[in-house]
């Protein structure tokens, strides 16, 4: 307990701990969106022509395609023509060869992003990717990686030592026809993460991107491609973060992953975008397309912990191809202030004796408003399938809003799909309760929402589930009156 | 002699008024209304995400002949006894094509004040309370269940009146020529503290596909209990579009029981306002598919007042290319806290081939509220099949017993005791007869 | 009456029973004591047949049939009957109805005349009166519904109904008050006699205040370790296990 009161002490004055801008100077594209800027950025990167022709056919479709409107979340129509696809902090010569020649100032926004990045603080066992806006700016621990032969590297950087791999998996799970923004995304594509794990490695540390939006106006396209060959395994944690402004901003990232037969993937999240104000003034726009493949006997686990964001429109999804594989997703949303989230998961049952498990934790307060939106599918020939998914959410106040909107559907007689859900508050007896054994409302408040999602935290790789839920408690501050 | 009037889907529909204009010319503005609001939105496609799951591919492909009058008039009495329910001591209201049947119909005496009667005989007073409820609504069925309704029941019940005995509407569709369209339209008010227990059936007695399309508006005042016992029965070529909105008084307590078991395409969209505190609402439901059929419940119960209580329990059982679709969206608005709101659908598939899509929805604004869903598919639950089997059952009565408890969970919320048991002993005649229980 | 020889059985590849041997004559009370997880539940699941149970080894004789191949039903309608840990609820599926479809199974099995309903009905009656129970009862669908005291009664009324030869009672008295305790005593108490056997599986010596066991067995790690009279009983309840864990 003592951990959170503290963690909360320190963010009185401020609530978000990440809001700072970062003054370096930036290469920014105009904003503007059309072939040029697609041209540019892609001949930024050096990319070969199949990947730039790749891009033009996804712009070609973007252009076809209309803005979603089922999510249960309101905002005014994106300008896409206002944003700026490519911002990027400026290079002296060549660029930096390493990390010791990276700018310092990015170091040290680094630093205070608490990933440090130069070797004698690196966090031990855990390698990291950092992105600022739309370039990578260095990956740790690449050299003890290779030696185990797993590729760990900015998805740029893939694109030209790598290509046969990036061009045999890019926009097979996603395509860049799935959905408006997976379209967008796969034409303007800055950078991400490429990670491939030979066939029977166990990857020897944990892999982790870290995610920074800097320039102002600037839209960030992450992509992300993780390929685990036979038989391997790892695991991957995203962060995110960015400066407060006023001005909304957008996100849209594709995620792709691919667990061939026997091999195991676990990703996690943990989004602290910056949500806006009280008023819902600024905050970034997190649209966001992550889905993985499962092939035989595969397994595939996504957990969340999603605290930031003005609003978030993500369902990380599997499909369980291969017979025997197995899909998870595990998710915290929380929405205060005016945030929106629209989030859940899909796990596509084709395979035979295939299992999924949903545990989803939609906690609302503030005006914030928390979905949860699922689909469950089971094919004709998905034998046995099982499916047991639960979704709880949790009301703080009475101004906010928890709804539940799953899509059941089952084409086999063998299928066992069960779906619960419950709403609840947290009782003034349990606040009462805390309260005469001494402990603050907002301590009370933080200990009953940090139980409500035991379930999740438990999921998240040890180093990360401290972070998740500090993160939490500092996400609820000023949640109750 | 039968008269109907065509419509062109691609023409429009006005023209089809010429028939109904003889029906009376105050409601023709109303009607009017509808075919304007109907031809503004066509019908729904499977892109409507309230339709997703639903083709209306069946419909679409017959003609469209509106009944404007019965299609035979010669029905014998007979007929009237093979129906379910016939054989209770009810008052019985008869509708055959949407128009009644006075020799079939059979009303006791009512206390004072007590309507139990058809729309087209009432007072021309009552014309404004019809859709009140219904006309906001969306559904392009509305809209023409609007322009072209023949008639419908319409029962009254006063305040602190209590129904001399349960009403019975039989609807029977001649079912003569494929394309006939029936458009009904039921309205029952209940003031405060009336009583009393509805039941309507809907039989098919031809083997042409016809179809129907029922607009009922409930409306219930402040202490009021209704039960609402609804068994749709139809041809295995029927098409059965249905809507039931009902606004619920403080304090009321209305329970809806919807037994959906013919029909090769059924539709029932239920729509519950919940505006006062202290309410206590029931939608409970079966359906029993095979073949091709398909059986659709969608439903609303929407929650804007403190203190009230809702329940959807909704069972299917599926067979043979079947498909069974669930929507039920609870809504709680900022006021309603203390809602206690629960909801279930459980399906059992029983072929390669049937599909289940089920979507239980809450939408909560509310903090202080109590609510649950649960939508399960699958097949029976082996822990309790060995339970039975423990006890000396062996596996092939043990599941057919647990089958029967799946309907029998539906079946026994009826309260009218009578009704229950021979709804009970009708479902589990068509499970043991027609469905593949081994 | 029962005869267990080194019986051996595994869940998903776990051995969890290791070699019991029992023998259960008729007129005896059994008592099986154990801490968590010694396999006290497996052992009545495997008796009674349930799914997922692999039996590596052994036999199992009722009146020297081998039972470890028939049925679940089978064994009911031979004489084996289990009162569930967490009796299963049935929605939907009428209390009356239930019971009396198992009992005339049973009958049917026995070569007795099948009950009609006035006859089952007015047995089931008196049996409720004897137990104390609420006509109420018969009324609702199984279990569904009932408190955790409801059901381990209705376990004892179906019990009581169904006179079996073999009564394997797994931890019936686990979350019972005192009354509910006597009401389960009671019924077991009232269903012996010199014709058949009662196995009381449970994790405390209160229950045996009520129901005196002729033998008292300890299982622990798949495997009978201790054997004796009533007073092993209260011996566990004095010393706990450890004891006698150290000494195996």
């Amino acid at each position: 307990m003592s951990a959170s009161t503290d963690t909360i002490d320190n963010f009185v004055a401020s609530d978000y701990k990440y809001g700072f801008t970062t003054d370096i100077e930036s290469e920014s594209l105009e904003p503007g969106l059309n072939e040029d800027v697609i041209r540019f950025i892609s001949a930024k990167k050096h990319e070969p022509e199949w990947l730039l022709e790749w891009r033009l056919k996804a712009f070609r479709h973007f252009e076809k395609m209309e803005n979603p409107s089922w999510p249960h979340v309101k905002y005014p129509p994106v300008n896409f023509q206002e944003i700026s696809y490519y911002s990027a902090p400026k290079k002296k010569g060549d660029g930096p060869k390493s990390l010791d020649e990276v700018d310092p100032k990015l170091l040290e926004t680094y630093e205070k992003l608490g990933v440090p990045l130069h070797e004698r603080a690196r966090l031990a066992g855990v390698a990291v990717d950092a992105v600022f806006d739309s370039e990578s700016i260095g990956t740790t621990f690449k050299e003890d990686l290779a030696k185990a032969g797993v590729i760990f590297c900015p998805i740029s950087e893939a694109v030209r030592e790598h290509p046969e791999l990036v061009r045999k998996y890019i926009g097979t799970v996603v395509p860049y026809t799935d959905n408006y923004y997976s379209a967008l995304n796969s034409a303007v594509f800055s950078d991400g993460s490429f990670v491939y794990i030979p066939k029977g490695t166990r990857c020897p540390m944990e892999l982790s991107t870290y995610f920074r939006i800097n320039a102002a106006n600037t839209g960030q396209f992450e992509r992300t491609l993780i390929v685990a060959e036979e038989s391997s395994h790892v695991s991957y944690l995203e962060g995110c973060t960015a400066p407060m402004r006023d001005e909304n901003q957008l996100h849209a990232a594709v995620v792709e992953l691919v667990a061939l037969d026997n091999a195991e993937i676990k990703y996690s999240t943990v989004q602290n975008w910056y949500p806006g104000d009280e008023e819902g003034r600024g905050g970034i726009y997190n649209f966001v397309t992550k889905r993985g493949m499962c092939k035989t006997n595969a397994k595939i686990s996504w957990t969340q912990v999603e605290t930031g964001s003005a609003i978030t429109w993500k369902y990380p999804s599997v499909i369980l191809k291969g017979d025997n594989s197995v899909g998870e997703f595990y998710s915290i949303a929380l929405t205060n202030k005016a945030q929106q989230a629209d989030t859940g998961t899909k796990m596509i049952h084709i395979g035979k004796n295939t299992r999924s498990t949903i545990i989803s934790k939609g906690i609302s307060a503030g005006r914030g408003q928390n979905s949860y939106r699922g689909l469950v599918q089971v094919g004709k020939k998905a034998v046995n399938a099982r499916n047991f998914s639960q979704c709880d959410s949790l009301l703080i106040g009475n101004k906010c809003g928890a709804h539940t909107f799953p899509y059941i559907e089952a084409k086999n007689p063998t299928a066992s799909i069960e779906h619960e859900a419950t709403t609840s508050k947290i009782g003034e007896d349990q606040i009462f309760y805390c309260n005469q054994r001494g402990l603050e409302t907002q301590d009370a408040v933080n200990m009953i929402v940090n139980g409500f999602c035991k379930e999740v935290f438990r999921e998240l790789p040890m180093e990360f589930a401290v972070e998740a839920q500090k993160l939490l408690d500092v996400s609820l501050e000023g949640s109750v009156g | 002699m039968s008269s109907t009037a065509v419509i062109d889907w691609a023409k429009g529909a006005a023209h089809a008024f010429a028939g109904i204009k003889q029906r009376g010319i105050s409601m023709l503005p109303f009607r009017h209304a509808g075919i304007t609001r109907f031809q503004e939105t066509g019908l729904p496609t499977t892109k409507d995400e309230d339709w997703r799951f639903t083709s209306l591919k069946p419909f679409i492909e017959l003609p469209f002949e509106i009944m404007i009058e019965s299609g035979s008039q010669t029905i014998d009495q007979s007929a009237i006894g093979d129906i379910a329910f016939s054989q209770h001591d009810t008052d019985r209201l008869v509708f055959v094509d949407g128009n009644i049947s006075s020799e079939l119909s059979q009303i006791s005496e009512q206390s004072e004040g007590v309507i139990v009667s058809n729309l087209a005989s009432a007072s021309p007073a009552i014309e404004n309370k019809i859709g009140n409820l219904s006309s906001e609504d969306q559904n392009p069925f509305i809209a023409l269940n609007d322009a072209f309704f023949t008639d419908g029941a319409w029962i009254h019940i006063p305040a602190n009146s209590t129904l001399s005995k349960p009403v019975h509407i039989v609807f029977l569709y001649t079912a003569i020529k494929a394309g006939q369209a029936s458009h009904i339209r039921n309205l029952i008010i209940a003031e405060t503290n009336a009583k009393g227990t509805i039941i309507e059936s809907h039989i098919t007695l031809g083997q042409a596909a016809a179809s129907t399309n029922v607009v009922t508006e409930t409306q219930l005042g402040d202490g009021s209990n209704i039960e609402h016992i609804k068994l749709q029965d139809q041809s295995s070529l029927a098409i059965h579009f249905a809507s039931l909105h009902s606004k619920l008084g403080g304090n009321s307590c209305y329970a809806f029981h919807s037994f959906a078991l013919g029909a090769q395409l059924s539709r029932n969209n239920l729509r519950m306002d919940l505006t006062k505190p202290g309410i206590e609402c029931t939608l409970n439901g079966l359906y029993m598919t095979r073949s091709r059929q398909l059986a659709d419940h969608h439903m609303i119960v929407n929650h804007a007042a403190p203190h009230c209580d809702s329940h959807e329990y909704f069972n299917g059982i599926l067979d043979d290319q079947s498909r069974g679709v669930f929507h039920g969206r609870i809504l709680v608005d900022s006021e309603a806290q203390k809602t206690d709101a629960k909801q279930t659908n459980k399906n059992l598939i029983l072929s390669d081939n049937a599909t289940v899509n089920s979507k239980p929805q809450l939408e909560i604004y509310a903090d202080d509220v109590k609510c649950t869903h649960g939508a399960t598919i699958g097949e029976l639950d082996n822990e309790a099949i060995f339970y039975l089997r423990a006890r000396g059952l062996d596996a092939q009565t043990a599941r057919r017993m647990l089958m029967h408890g799946f309907t029998g969970e539906i079946v026994e919320r009826i309260q009218q005791n009578d009704i229950r048991d021979e709804l009970n002993e009708l479902v589990w005649s068509r499970l043991e007869n027609e469905h593949h229980l081994n | 009456m029962l005869e267990i020889k080194n019986l051996k059985a595994c869940i998903e590849e776990k051995q969890i029973l290791k070699g019991i041997n029992l023998t259960v004559n008729a007129g005896e009370v059994h008592a099986i004591m154990g801490p968590n997880g010694s396999g006290k539940s497996t052992l009545a699941s495997v008796l009674a047949g349930r799914e997922g149970y692999e039996i590596t080894d052994g036999e199992v004789l009722l009146q020297k049939n081998d039972i470890l191949e028939m049925a679940p039903e089978e064994r009911a309608r031979e004489g084996v009957f289990l009162a569930f840990q967490y009796p299963v609820e049935i929605p939907g599926v009428n209390s009356t109805y239930f019971l009396k479809s198992a009992v005339n199974q049973i009958r049917k099995h026995r070569g007795e005349e099948e009950l009609d309903a006035m006859k089952f009905l007015k047995l089931v009656k008196s049996k409720m009166k004897e137990l104390g129970l609420a006509e109420e009862f018969l009324k609702r669908p199984v279990n569904a519904g009932f408190s955790g005291g409801e059901k381990k009664r209705n376990e004892i009324l179906q019990m009581t109904m169904l006179e079996p030869s073999l009564a394997v009672l797994d931890e019936t008295d686990s979350g019972l008050d005192i009354d509910a305790l006597r009401i389960v005593a009671d019924g077991v108490n009232r269903l012996k006699n010199q014709n058949n056997a009662q196995i009381v599986i449970t994790h405390y010596q209160r229950l045996l205040d009520y129901i005196v066991p002729d033998f008292v067995h300890v299982l622990y790690n798949g495997r009978i370790i201790k054997s004796g009279d009533k007073t092993l009983a209260h011996d566990l309840e004095e010393k706990g296990y450890d004891w006698l864990i150290k000494d195996s």
